[in-house]
């Protein structure tokens, strides 16, 4: 049966049948438990959740990710969280499972110092050598060359 | 024409293009798992879909994990909106059936779905030789690292995570595996690897 | 019948393009230049070659001609007109059609308006866009032919990706996109040509092709908004920009352009900065190469990227050629582009247009590190990691919030020198205006250093860029006694450059105020709701009325009616989000509903619902400021329109040097401001 057939037989019944995200969509529970009886704790878990890729996405953090298991995995950081683990710990339990893959700001270790060292470097070397240039062509002189 | 300082600049750009290049050769889908060689997570899960004798299980039973060292376990993330799980079906189904005198362990784990869909769809594909589980808000997927489903996870008889595969897997690659597995057999993996 | 005309012409084009290159050098150094008219021909004859290619490419689309492979690829019977249209750019072999087409337009339009112009500049430059050309109707010829006959005919196709006809933008933001990274070829090769020309060492190339950035840096700035305001009205998550590989190869050139914008004025005023410009003017061109290797070769992954094919080893190869040879000529003349003027004292403007070029040179490089990084990574270390938004907003938000102080401090210190006392006293008016807004900020809840410097710096920039509208209008105001209207009409009209420059400036910080309130100030929630239901966020509060569905010849459409309830609980409007099932896609595409108004917007997104209608799941989202983004790129669009219609001080053309005559003396241009 082909799908816009299925769709117009009977729409809504169908419908859970048409597609992955659907059926994803329905299988999630009536009415989902939204912990927001501790503002706090929802802020610690945003801020960490942004810092994790989804991994059924393309480069959007778990926090921002719709899909189920963002969601899924949302409420794993929660948990974690309020079981008294810190940040780092809940990273570390993600890394273990998906890799450093899944971290979307990299460690700040071995050649990611350098990811990281770069554009500080740049900047400060940029400023020398503009500090320089400024004076140079600032001293009046025939021909610097 | 300064060739010193053009040669020095084109030099400078080899490193990128190499980069290019090399890029080519990696596919940026692919996410090796840092699962396999570790102790397997533990999971303890409650049946949903009973499976057929001699593999059955009762639904509501509890399948842990720990009970089952000394099998080797194969554990299959699946899911009834999943159309690829629809290919690997039969090589699952028969593959546990055939295996159902030594020491092995079937288990499906429902992923993102509700149980009563995925009942109709295991009625749908004919039934399913090997119980399957519930995976509430997909805990134990996330804690085997699941990207999508489906995906197959061989456990060895110690606890440890041998092998997983992403995709609709096949029996030859499931033979080859549990057979290097079972104790007594020869555990050259590498050997495994070849004869797929 | 239709792929085979249009193939051929695509062929012929080819041969044309080749001719035309050749001709040219031979014509320069044998004296003839009469033979450049047959250079000249051929880039006119492109341009009529590949309009034929693409206006019959749009026939087929339109006719549903399933016998040729683009249109098998992306057409479908159901899909609407608009769509059916636009998908000419929508995949990977029709964009390279489209890239060709405005790539001759372009040429055309160069050749057209500098015909004229005396010496080998023009005719190298017609040279270096026919090279560049010839490689994208290599790829029409082979790699990426969308005319390939299909046979049989299908009978229908399966229509666009489902993501690129969910929304109009689609329409508006590709196009721009285009016309700003091709046109920067423009400028590209004005410089490959004032290379080759023995011109480098004078400005006037960099002057000419001043207005040529100007136009593809405005396009490409709306692009890049237009882009933004598609992913957050398409993608569903509230968001705009996501530093994506993609969005980062689109913004990349961009600020290496703005960077150029800039650098220019200190070369033409004070002839500093000559190769430094030239450098700028390559590097931009190489960065919508790069980005453009980064969308179709699939070595990154991302969002936008197109279907990958063996287009990729073609790009690799053309951005190796690239890199030579334009290394070769630039660093290889290197010591005779470099300029030799003086700056008038370290308080002066062109210090600051210093700074400027750092810093968007320091943002250009950490982002195109940070987006190469995972495959810097994975080759040392053997491992895949991430670099997405924390990183760049980490790294790169620094440097944007200095540049942001710059535009604010830019326009209120003079050309040449000025007095500390005098620097002092321009900087008190921005100053307040930094006071007001970045307390304004903390009292709206700001915290953190970068988000209050952030609101600072805005309200410093945006005080001192109309403070000198405010100088000149009074100027004229008290000298001639004009009417208000009147003086800012002749203020601009006196020099449309500068004062386009600063509307383009009051644009981009419109953006940047917009961006920062909406990243500080957001707040979400996401609920179940039961018809007759309530969600309250940030003070607005929507309403579940229903969840319906609707059939539509390409779809079928979810969605759920909220009515928005005011203070008192009146209904004041309703929103609609939805989801779109098109029937070639298991994927939905969701449809979020937006309220606009000047404060900010609405959100709201269908996360999921109930088969039944009993209930649905949306997201609320409250952004502060949003639509302050979408305008500003409007005023930025707007200031470059009035910068570009600028009279340019008369410049002498200097004579055609012969290709082994030794280099004119570097000319030191007026400085008068």
């Amino acid at each position: 049966m082909s799908r816009r057939a299925r769709v117009t037989a009977a729409f809504l019944a169908v419908l859970c049948l048409a597609g992955p995200a659907l059926a994803q969509d329905a299988g999630a529970p009536a009415r989902p438990a939204f912990s927001e009886e501790d503002p706090a704790l929802e802020a610690r878990t945003s801020a960490l959740a942004s810092t994790l890729r989804c991994p059924v996405c393309q480069g959007e953090s778990i926090q921002d990710s719709p899909s189920e298991l963002a969601q899924n995995m949302r409420a794993v950081v929660r948990d974690q969280l309020r079981a008294g683990k810190t940040p780092d710990e809940v990273k570390a339990y993600f890394v273990s499972k998906y890799g450093e893959w899944i971290l979307l700001e990299p460690e700040m270790k071995g050649l990611n110092v350098l990811l990281y060292l770069f554009p500080v470097l740049l900047v400060i070397g940029g400023l020398t050598f503009v500090a320089f240039l400024v004076r140079r062509w600032t001293t009046p002189q025939p021909d610097i060359r | 024409m300064n060739w010193k300082r053009a040669t020095i600049a084109v030099l400078a750009s080899v490193p990128l293009i190499a980069l290019f290049a090399y890029g080519f050769t990696r596919d940026p889908g692919e996410i090796p798992s840092p699962l396999p060689g570790r102790e397997a997570p533990h999971f303890a899960l409650e049946v949903f879909a009973p499976g057929e004798a001699p593999l059955a299980r009762r639904v509501g039973d509890t399948i842990s994990l720990r009970e089952l060292t000394g099998k080797v376990t194969v554990v299959n993330f699946w899911a009834s909106w999943c159309l690829a799980c629809r290919d690997e079906h039969s090589a699952l189904s028969e593959t546990a059936r055939q295996y159902a005198g030594s020491p092995t362990q079937f288990i499906g784990v429902l992923y993102n779905d509700r149980p009563s869909l995925g009942a109709n769809w295991i009625a749908g594909m004919g039934g399913q030789s090997y119980p399957s589980v519930l995976d509430e808000r997909s805990r134990t997927a996330i804690d085997y690292g699941l990207y999508g489903v489906p995906e197959t996870f061989i456990i060895d008889p110690s606890g440890r995570i041998a092998y997983k595969h992403i995709g609709p897997i096949t029996s030859s690659v499931l033979r080859s595996w549990i057979d290097s597995l079972l104790p007594g057999a020869a555990t050259d993996t590498a050997s495994v690897l070849e004869t797929r | 019948m239709i792929g085979l005309i249009a193939h051929n012409a695509l062929l012929i084009s080819v041969a044309v393009i080749a001719f035309g290159a050749i001709v040219a050098p031979f014509a320069i150094r044998s004296g003839r230049r009469e033979w450049l008219q047959l250079t000249y021909g051929a880039v006119y004859t492109n341009f009529v070659l590949v309009s034929l290619a693409t206006a019959l490419m749009i026939v087929a689309l339109v006719t549903h001609d399933f016998s040729v492979s683009y249109v098998a690829a992306v057409g479908s019977r159901s899909t609407p007109l608009l769509f059916t249209v636009i998908s000419l750019w929508g995949a990977l072999e029709g964009s390279i059609l489209f890239w060709a087409w405005v790539l001759a337009l372009y040429a055309a339009a160069v050749v057209w308006f500098h015909r004229d112009r005396p010496g080998n500049l023009v005719p190298y430059a017609a040279m270096t866009m026919l090279a560049v050309a010839g490689f994208f109707a290599l790829l029409l010829a082979g790699p990426a032919d969308p005319f390939v006959p299909v046979w049989p005919v299908p009978a229908d196709g399966p229509g666009p990706n489902t993501l690129l006809q969910n929304h109009v933008l689609m329409a508006v933001h590709p196009p721009l996109l285009y016309l700003g990274y091709v046109g920067m070829t423009v400028p590209f090769a004005f410089a490959i040509g004032a290379i080759l020309s023995n011109e480098a060492s004078s400005n006037d190339w960099a002057i000419l092709s001043r207005r040529w950035m100007l136009a593809s840096w405005a396009f490409l700035g709306a692009a890049i908004i237009a882009g933004m305001w598609w992913s957050y009205e398409v993608l569903g998550w509230g968001g705009y920009w996501a530093w994506d590989p993609v969005e980062n190869a689109s913004f990349l050139p961009w600020l290496t352009a703005t960077a150029y914008l800039h650098s220019v004025m200190v070369q033409e005023r004070r002839n500093m900065l000559r190769l430094w410009t030239l450098n700028l003017c390559v590097a931009t061109f190489v960065l919508t190469i790069l980005g453009t290797f980064l969308t179709r070769s699939g070595i990154l992954s991302s969002v936008h990227a197109f279907t990958t094919g063996t287009i990729g080893y073609y790009f690799l190869a053309f951005i190796a050629v690239v890199l030579v040879a334009t290394l070769v000529l630039v660093a290889g003349n290197s010591e005779r582009i470099r300029a030799t003027g003086n700056l008038g004292g370290v308080a002066s403007r062109e210090t600051v247009f210093l700074l400027n070029n750092l810093f968007l040179t320091a943002v250009m490089l950490t982002v195109l590190v940070g987006t190469l990084y995972p495959l810097v990574a994975e080759a040392i270390r053997g491992v895949k990691v991430s670099v997405g938004e924390p990183f760049f907003n980490r790294m790169a938000v620094p440097a944007m919030v200095a540049l942001i102080f710059l535009m604010g401090v830019g326009p209120s210190l003079p050309w040449g020198s000025t007095t500390v006392a005098e620097a002092r006293r321009r900087m008190i008016a921005p100053a307040i205006g930094a006071a007001i807004l970045g307390a304004i900020g903390v009292l709206a809840g700001a915290r953190g250093m970068y988000a209050i410097l952030a609101f600072a710096f805005v309200g410093y920039a945006v005080v001192g860029n109309l403070r000198e509208y405010w100088i000149g209008m009074r100027a004229r105001h008290n000298a001639h006694g004009e009417g208000w209207g009147t003086a800012l009409l002749r203020l601009i009209r006196g020099n449309r450059r500068r004062y386009g420059g600063y509307v383009a400036h009051i644009g981009v910080l419109f953006v940047a105020l917009g961006i920062t309130a909406s990243s500080i100030f957001r707040s979400e929630r996401e609920a179940t709701l039961l018809p007759g239901e309530t969600l309250t966020v940030a003070e607005h509060t929507v309403r579940l009325k229903s969840v319906w569905g609707r059939e539509e010849p390409q779809r079928s459409v979810i969605g759920a009616t909220l009515d928005v309830l005011g203070k008192d609980g009146e209904v004041i409007g309703t929103v609609e989000p939805r989801m779109n099932y098109y029937h070639v896609s298991d994927q939905p595409v969701p449809t979020p509903d937006v309220r606009s108004s000047l404060r900010g917007d609405l959100y709201v997104n269908l996360s999921a619902f109930e088969p039944n209608g009993a209930h649905a799941t949306v997201k609320v989202i409250v952004e502060p400021l949003v639509p302050w983004i979408w305008f500003g790129g409007l005023v930025m669009v707007v200031g470059a329109v009035i910068g570009m219609f600028h009279r340019g001080r008369r410049t002498r053309v200097p004579p055609a040097p012969v290709a082994s005559a030794p280099l004119p003396e570097p000319r030191v241009m007026e400085t008068v401001p």
